[in-house]
């Protein structure tokens, strides 16, 4: 086991941060923790890294306990925490070489492992961190948590605030750092980035709602979901909220997602009722769950 | 100008020395449209936006916001707007109450229509039983949905939106686009800056911006028809690629 966390609690004063949190990462995953803020997630991430003790549980990394042996982990692992963390004013070069040397060892020698990444920023090697674009900063801090080869990577909300260039390319780089065996847990507050990952624990509040491949969290969806629209958004939303066999609406981009507490109806139904209410343009489809449906249903 | 376009833009332009960071956008959005505008990091979205709320001057082009001029009207327009972004919400130090009061202060609101504004607002949203509790207490989906109520105090024609659910939870989100249909069926338009492409989906047209200019202007239907592609994503990892 990669990574292993056993009835982990944290509370910082009243408020419980995480509770009896358990799950495993294998050696070579890329495992994903997928919430919104608040849910936990940074404090799983400095728990793991040593940075925070927790108050009940037990939790161990690369084979380390993370209490006991926090010596041994800091050395194990590489951690980029969602705020941007290097030395503002030093240039991409000295940042680099600064987190090979407390880690005693020198860019040369792990330069493989950073190579496809550090290509992109190298043009820029002289330029101060803090001058650098958000999604350069990205590369650089990657690049620095890379550096002494460690056996697991923490990433926290790498993407959030990025483009969707940026975060399409992060996503590339990260798989082929796995490829080439790092064990990597990633915290994204976007669902859409759930389906990118081996398997994810959906955590909110504190709490894990699922842990399964995003697959399978899709495929125990227990409802047929209906993608409906009509001429009015506002209204629809309304009219389908007070329809009596109602089990839920949510808004999706163009469409809403809507389900039915029968297991079986006619969409002719659903549609006259609609016309009923002076909606017009009404379209009614079965689509497939996402997992932000799977995550609202397990939420409720 | 037609009187249903509510913000017209003609080649506005914003150049910083040689750098064209807005360079000669066109586009009109109608009363009570939901109208999203995206763009990659850097692409000038929150340039753009600058001069259409009134605090930045363009270098060249004519823009009118809520029928006012975004070259002499300025503080017309800001008169007519509101806005909200995850960044600028509320102040946390001050309890719900006191922030709708401060904020309808703020916005030159009469006591009596402040009073009206505020109860109706926390009936509304159902904070009944939290509206003395200081605002840096809510969880984050709260003070967005309260932020957005806030920014709709004084009526205005217009909303702008910075990425507002960044980071929010689903069913949070999906409350939140609730109001905004609400808003908007209201008629109030709303403009919302983002570059999260699923945020995209909800609006009535979206633009996107690449390098300082719109290089595609539609409903997201159309949009993904035109690029051949399922999501407002792909749509924009093909213009942003080519």
């Amino acid at each position: 086991m990669s990574i292993q966390l056993n009835h982990i609690s944290k509370s910082y004063k009243k408020v419980k941060a995480v509770q009896n949190i358990s799950f495993t990462v294998e050696p070579g995953e890329l495992f994903g923790l997928i919430g919104p803020d608040g849910a936990g997630k940074t404090t799983i991430f400095r728990i793991l890294t040593t940075l925070l003790i927790p108050d009940n549980g037990s939790a161990s990394v690369a084979g380390f306990d993370v209490v006991k042996d926090y010596k041994a982990i800091r050395n194990a692992v590489g951690y980029m925490p969602g705020r941007f963390s290097l030395y503002q004013d030093l240039t991409v070069e000295e940042n680099l070489t600064f987190f090979a040397t407390i880690f005693g060892t020198t860019i040369e020698e792990n330069y493989d492992l950073i190579e496809d990444i550090y290509i992109q920023i190298a043009p820029f090697k002289d330029r101060r961190a803090g001058k650098l674009s958000g999604g350069m900063k990205q590369k650089l801090a990657l690049c620095c948590a890379l550096i002494h080869k460690p056996k697991v990577l923490f990433l926290d909300e790498p993407t959030t605030g990025v483009d969707p260039v940026s975060r399409k390319e992060f996503w590339e780089m990260l798989k082929r750092l796995q490829q080439k065996g790092i064990t990597i847990l990633v915290s994204t507050p976007y669902m859409d980035e759930a389906a990118l990952c081996d398997r994810i624990a959906l955590i909110q509040d504190g709490e894990i709602l699922e842990i399964d491949t995003p697959e399978a969290i899709v495929n125990k969806f227990p409802k047929t979901i209906f993608n409906v629209s009509a001429d009015n958004m506002y209204k629809l939303i309304q009219s389908l909220q007070n329809y009596e066999h109602l089990y839920s609406v949510f808004p999706f981009g163009e469409f809403v997602h809507y389900t039915d507490k029968r297991n079986f109806f006619e969409v002719a139904e659903l549609k006259s009722y609609l016309k009923k209410t002076g909606l017009t343009d009404i379209y009614i489809e079965t689509t497939q769950p996402n997992i932000e449906d799977a995550f609202m249903e397990l939420a409720k | 100008m037609n009187e249903e376009n509510v913000i017209v833009a003609e080649e506005l332009t914003k150049a910083f020395g040689d750098f064209k960071a807005v360079n000669a956008i066109s586009f009109e959005v109608k009363k009570g449209e939901i109208f999203g505008f995206l763009g990659a990091n850097g692409a000038g979205k929150t340039t753009a936006m600058k001069m259409l709320i009134g605090i930045s001057k363009p270098s060249s082009g004519q823009a009118t916001v809520a029928g006012f001029d975004v070259y002499t009207q300025t503080e017309s327009i800001k008169k007519s707007i509101g806005y909200m972004s995850q960044k600028f919400a509320l102040y946390d130090d001050l309890t719900v109450k006191e922030n709708i009061t401060f904020f309808g202060g703020i916005y030159g609101l009469s006591r009596a229509k402040i009073k009206e504004k505020r109860t109706q607002l926390i009936a509304e949203l159902g904070l009944e039983n939290i509206s003395n509790k200081l605002v840096g207490s809510l969880p984050l989906g709260w003070k967005q949905k309260l932020s957005f109520s806030v920014s709709l105090l004084h009526e205005p024609k217009i909303v702008f939106l910075d990425e507002p659910t960044g980071g929010v939870d689903p069913i949070t989100r999906r409350q939140f686009w609730e109001m905004i249909y609400k808003a908007a069926d209201q008629g109030t338009t709303i403009f919302v800056t983002t570059h999260y492409m699923d945020e995209a989906e909800y609006c009535d047209r979206v633009s996107i911006m690449v390098e300082g200019k719109i290089e595609a202007l539609d409903t997201p239907k159309k949009l993904k028809e035109q690029f051949k592609v399922d999501s407002m994503n792909d749509v924009f990892l093909k213009l942003a690629r080519e």
